[in-house]
């Protein structure tokens, strides 16, 4: 397998995008990325997207944005796998460059939500679910967070908003991004007197949707120029593993075992262990979600993932930040976007261009995003690499 | 539209019907054909009792399209008496303080409306508090 560099990173601000289309979305986030990658043309383009067909009806997206890009001609083709779709495609375009199909793909991950109603956009995202026995009874994927989080505190009972910290932490570093959807820290009493969505989830525990874009242009490092202006930052390990799609039909609803495993197999084939790692951008599209990927990780114990959320430990001076640039709380969740927008942020933080929320001296990254409640489950460690000569 | 699709459910929607692996016993809801326990062929139909308790709940303000009209609607995993666990809503509930673990049981009530003028309300299993026999 050859070695795979992020060589270009680009994104949009994550918000409500009235003014803005689907593929012009998506073309801001290309044409950043390319730009950033010195101008590489694309062999591939791997299109991380989730409710195009449902919110937009425009299937065949990835033939539509290499057309609109001017780019007529390249392999394209799009990747869904609900929330994951982002880290789907990321695996995708790895897996071509590594192979030596090509020596330049461009990743990237579109959605776009705020055409529609919320209740559109709660029915299309439900269709992520078992459509027959999941949202045929009025699931949403909301109500299913709420669900393991209400079994998760009658299981192992633990303090009253233990959770608070994920989402505190996420606005802290919210703040610093000027992508982010939310720019404003937030304190742990505002968590407390927050209104239930769905009990026990308030409103902090939720992450926002929201339309975004971003892109990242993988290359084989051999093709790089001598003059390539980046740290280079090294796709280190790639890993997509599968669980049950519904959520009930696990023997251990509490267990995100294709998480657990996705992460081992992308830490193993990069020769470390998840607490070796310099951040960890997970998957808080819940804060239940953020504590069941840490104990995946292997960081806690089943049932104590809640404890990092004490104490400072994940804030980007303590002992495993996350969600450094906001997360998906803070940042926004733009569906098939966000495993994109992770690879860009970590990438950010290996070079040493994350600004106000760098993590100091930060070498390597795991990021995961999940489908569903890890349904499926796509994992990458980032490692940086040598320094422009 | 979709009336094949509900059509072809019925027997789970109405009956709660699964199947039984004929090699390990393992009951199975909802079917599909290879048995989640020893991963052999499991193609016996099997009637449910449609008996079970909570496993975990919560409520549903933010109804999907074709929900609105029940919001806000409680939805469990039930641990159904022989085994799985599904996904229903509970239903019948009047005063009574949801608990994990309270007993259950299926009734059959309209799952949602029709989400535009050429499509249909579809029926299926919800669950209620178990009513105490005297
Ligand atoms: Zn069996």
């Amino acid at each position: 397998m050859n070695e795979v560099v992020i060589a270009g990173v680009g994104q949009t601000a994550v918000g409500e995008h009235w003014d803005v289309s689907l593929r012009e979305l998506a073309f801001a986030a290309m044409e950043a990325a390319r730009a950033d990658a010195g101008g590489l043309k694309p062999q591939a383009l791997y299109v991380g997207n989730m409710l195009g067909a449902a919110l937009s009806r425009q299937s065949h997206l990835a033939t539509l944005l290499v057309d609109f890009a001017g780019l007529q001609g390249v392999e394209a083709l799009t990747i869904e796998a609900a929330g994951a779709s982002g880290g789907a495609a990321l695996r995708q375009g790895y897996l071509a460059v590594a192979s030596g199909a090509v020596d330049v793909a461009l990743v990237l991950g579109v959605e776009k939500m705020s055409d529609q109603t919320v209740s559109s956009v709660e029915a299309a995202a439900a269709t992520g679910t078992d459509a027959d026995y999941e949202a045929e009874h009025g699931l949403t994927l909301t109500a299913q967070a709420a669900l393991l989080m209400r079994r998760y505190l009658h299981e192992f009972s633990p303090p009253p908003f233990a959770l608070a910290g994920f989402p505190v932490t996420a606005h802290a570093n919210g703040a610093g991004n000027k992508y982010a959807m939310f720019q404003k820290a937030i304190k742990p009493e505002t968590y407390q007197k927050a209104g239930y969505v769905s009990e026990p989830l308030n409103m902090f525990d939720v992450a926002p949707s929201a339309d975004g874009a971003a892109g990242v242009v993988l290359a084989n490092p051999a093709i790089l120029p001598e003059d390539f202006g980046h740290r280079r930052v090294r796709v280190a390990g790639s890993s997509l593993v599968t669980d049950t799609l519904a959520l009930h039909d696990r023997p251990d609803p509490l267990a995100f075992h294709a998480a657990r495993l996705s992460i081992e197999r992308a830490c193993a084939q990069a020769g470390l262990s998840p607490a070796d790692v310099d951040l960890f951008e997970l998957f808080d599209a819940y804060s239940i979600y953020a504590a069941l990927s840490l104990e995946a990780a292997g960081l806690a114990e089943r049932g104590q993932g809640w404890q990092w959320a004490q104490n400072g430990a994940l804030t980007l001076t303590g002992k495993m930040p996350i969600a450094t640039l906001g997360g998906l709380k803070a940042r926004g969740n733009p569906g098939g976007a966000t495993g994109v927008y992770q690879a860009v942020e970590a990438t950010l933080q290996l070079r040493g261009q994350a600004g106000g929320n760098q993590v100091e001296g930060a070498r390597t990254a795991l990021i995961q995003c999940l489908g569903g409640p890890a349904s499926t489950a796509a994992t990458h460690v980032l490692a940086a690499g040598s320094d422009p000569a | 539209m979709d009336i094949p699709r509900h059509w072809r459910l019925k027997k789970q929607r109405y009956a709660l019907v699964g199947e039984v692996c004929g090699h390990c016993d393992t009951k199975v809801f909802p079917p599909r054909d290879i048995c989640p326990a020893c991963g052999e062929e499991a193609k016996t139909l099997y009637q449910f009792s449609g008996r079970g308790e909570v496993y975990s709940y919560t409520t549903v303000y933010e109804a999907p399209a074709g929900f609105e009209e029940g919001a806000p609607y409680t939805i469990a995993m039930v641990r159904l008496a022989e085994g799985p666990l599904v996904t229903a809503q509970l239903t019948d509930l009047e005063e009574k303080r949801v608990e994990i673990g309270m007993p259950v049981e299926m009734v059959t009530r309209k799952l949602r409306n029709a989400t535009d003028e050429r499509g249909m309300l579809v029926y299926g299993y919800k669950f209620r508090p178990v009513v105490a026999v005297p």
